[in-house]
């Protein structure tokens, strides 16, 4: 459809579609827990957003759309891996356990994190764009040097492609065959510019010229997803070393609640997409080949809008910190000006009975 | 005390071996700092002894160096990355103080980016454009950074094993001037605290404070001070950030006046937040205002002039004299 060498496992009509390379392994179970997967999330970002319309949110940045590159690729990582995220991966977070209130506390802006990185082995929110990647390279270095089976995913949009730090982590990755997998959505939109001005060749093409494979999947084909997401990580950890994965997919909503992509793209554009949904995709292959009963959808409908209240409860729950914790975890020592800083806030009575 | 005698990029490569003896996840990471052993042989022989996983040649990206050391703390390594030149921090200023400053808040305490910054500075070697710079006011100002530098081989050897072991981030600016002047390092310690500044030279009428190559120079102006009848206090800062303001106002509460120099342009300087702490706490011991020397605000210029540039002798006992000027 897009590109012949797109890797489909599944028509945006839910057809199986046969693939030279990778062919779909999971059951129908599995198939219908990537299914709830992506209707929660989207639930949740829905909830999200209506959150910040209601001023609960300083910010939400949108999932929709998106859905079936960001669980395929959670749901491909085992848990002794470790992902390292831009701001965007709700889908992933979700996947790696991370509890739906802790990944909006940034957006609450109570906190610049929100959820303990070593716990879910997924690394904070990284809004500088492609920050992480190397991050995700350096990570990798070291499991190459404890001798472990452990492989890095690090994700990063078609706008950060254009990034120096993500073209340097290609190089390292690259020249010490470190074990990570760059996951890249194309979304087709970095907030008003098209992926057209980020690149001249299919970004994946890129990976080629750093000396590792490079690889275009549906990005709204969430068995394709998964299959080629587990099959670079399975080869990163045996010693494979990288691989580009381009997901080719596109932001539905906006960038963020800021954003307004009325003024710069088409309706057509996005209705073509709509078509092209991640979510009814796999629905139909569940109804058509495994007769999946409506009892089961609407049962995970249920499950997605108790998620969503729940969400709804935990952020408004979500208080005003006592501004005195702003120097915790500045430093990892004693340091004389975070005690200055403690003091005077002691002393001009902000601390304590606040807000 | 046993000592020995050596040049402080012996004691630099002394002490960066002991840490690696001390700790298998010491890493070293930089250009040209294992099979050539760094373009000042700081790293000399290190790979050889350590291997290529532990002492790692880097491919020329200096945000990749420090970026990858981010992603080798969180799994639990200490790197120690070394950035060629002082004008070559820049490419990975962004690494610097977005992520290695803020991980640890932003992980609410889990992530410890103990991971340390070698950053060849200052000038005086004639060296071309980029060589010679300063910029630890930039890092100084950045909350989760700690800046420190050495001014004699002793510390040298001691103040690199210091950093490694903490677990804040620190940026260690290395005088390069300085790197081949010997001196005398006791290799059973202990050592200063590594945020500590030092009395170089114990005196009553005016103190003198800078850091890294600036300290060699401080005492040469006390010599020429002394034989003029003017007793010149030397401090070594040593510690940039957080600066070891106690000693400092014990100092100025004896002497009255205080003159800071360094080779970075005085707005927004270290001399700056010296002369302002000092002017706070010490306000009515002190007997003239705080007087900078610095590098001029000029691009650092060739170095066929930087000399002119530099805070010599001559400048600092000019401004000695303008701060005993005050009140005679």
């Amino acid at each position: 459809m897009i590109d012949e060498e797109l890797v489909q496992l599944l028509t945006p009509e839910g057809e199986r579609i046969s693939n030279p390379d990778y062919e779909s392994t999971l059951t129908s179970d599995e198939i219908f827990n990537l299914y709830r997967d992506m209707v929660i999330i989207r639930r949740l970002c829905n909830e999200s957003t209506s959150l910040q319309r209601q001023g609960q949110l300083a910010l939400w940045a949108p999932v929709q759309g998106q859905e079936a590159a960001q669980i395929g690729a959670g749901r491909a990582l085992a848990p002794k891996d470790f992902s390292f995220p831009s701001y965007r991966e709700h889908g992933v977070a979700w996947c790696r356990g991370v509890p739906p209130e802790d990944m909006l506390r940034v957006f609450r802006a109570v906190t610049t994190g929100g959820w303990d990185p070593q716990k879910y082995r997924h690394s904070v929110p990284t809004v500088v764009l492609g920050n992480q990647t190397l991050h995700a390279v350096g990570y990798a270095m070291g499991i190459q040097r404890d001798g472990a089976e452990e492989a890095v995913l690090t994700f990063f949009g078609d706008g950060a492609t254009s990034q120096g730090d993500v073209l340097e982590s290609f190089v390292w990755a690259a020249s010490f065959n470190a074990p990570v997998v760059f996951f890249c959505q194309n979304n087709q939109w970095g907030i008003s510019t098209p992926s057209s001005v980020q690149s001249k060749i299919p970004l994946y093409h890129r990976a080629h010229g750093f000396g590792f494979p490079g690889v275009r999947v549906d990005g709204n084909d969430v068995l394709a997803v998964y299959e080629v997401t587990k099959r670079a990580l399975e080869n990163a950890r045996v010693g494979g070393g990288p691989m580009l994965i381009e997901a080719y997919t596109y932001r539905i909503g906006a960038h963020t609640t800021s954003d307004d992509p009325t003024r710069y793209r088409i309706d057509a554009e996005v209705e073509v997409w709509k078509h092209r949904d991640p979510v009814e995709r796999v629905k139909s292959l569940l109804v058509r080949e495994f007769k999946t009963k409506k009892a089961a959808f609407d049962k995970v409908a249920a499950e997605a809008e108790a998620l969503a209240t729940k969400l709804r409860v935990d952020v408004l729950a979500m208080g005003r910190p006592d501004p005195i914790s702003m120097f915790d975890h500045v430093y990892a020592a004693p340091h004389p000006l975070i005690d200055e800083g403690r003091l005077e806030m002691v002393e001009l009575g902000v601390s304590g009975g606040a807000d | 005390m046993p000592a020995t005698t050596m040049t402080m990029a012996k004691a630099l490569n002394d002490g960066l071996r002991r840490a690696m003896e001390k700790d298998p996840k010491v890493l070293l990471m930089g250009e040209d700092i294992g099979r050539l052993g760094g373009v000042f042989r700081i790293t000399d022989g290190l790979q050889k002894d350590f291997g290529e996983d532990r002492v790692i040649d880097a491919p020329l990206a200096e945000s990749a160096i420090v970026g990858t050391a981010v992603g080798l703390a969180i799994r639990g390594y200490r790197t120690v990355c070394e950035i060629q030149f002082d004008g070559f921090v820049y490419p990975a200023f962004d690494q610097i103080v977005s992520q290695v400053a803020k991980m640890h808040k932003r992980s609410d305490g889990v992530y410890t980016m103990g991971l340390v910054i070698r950053l060849p500075f200052q000038g005086g070697i004639g060296a071309i454009e980029h060589h010679s710079e300063s910029p630890e006011p930039y890092f100084a100002q950045t909350a989760g950074l700690r800046v420190v530098s050495c001014a004699t081989p002793n510390d040298a050897y001691w103040m690199i094993q210091q950093s490694i072991e903490h677990d804040d981030p620190i940026i260690f600016c290395e005088p390069k001037s300085r790197y081949w002047e010997k001196g005398e390092v006791d290799l059973d310690g202990p050592p200063r605290g590594l945020f500590d500044a030092e009395v170089r030279r114990a005196g009553g009428d005016v103190t003198v404070i800078g850091y890294g190559s600036s300290v060699k120079t401080m005492l040469r102006a006390a010599d020429t001070a002394a034989s003029e009848g003017t007793s010149l206090e030397v401090i070594d800062a040593r510690s940039i950030s957080p600066l070891d303001l106690d000693t400092m106002v014990r100092s100025v509460e004896k002497t009255g006046r205080v003159v800071v120099v360094q080779e970075s342009p005085h707005t927004a300087s270290i001399g700056s937040e010296i002369v302002a702490e000092l002017t706070q706490r010490c306000f009515y011991s002190m007997r003239a205002p705080g007087i900078r020397v610095s590098g001029y605000h000029v691009p650092y210029p060739p170095s066929r002039i930087e000399d002119d540039y530099r805070p010599s002798v001559d400048r600092i006992l000019d401004a000695v004299d303008r701060v005993m000027g005050y009140d005679s």
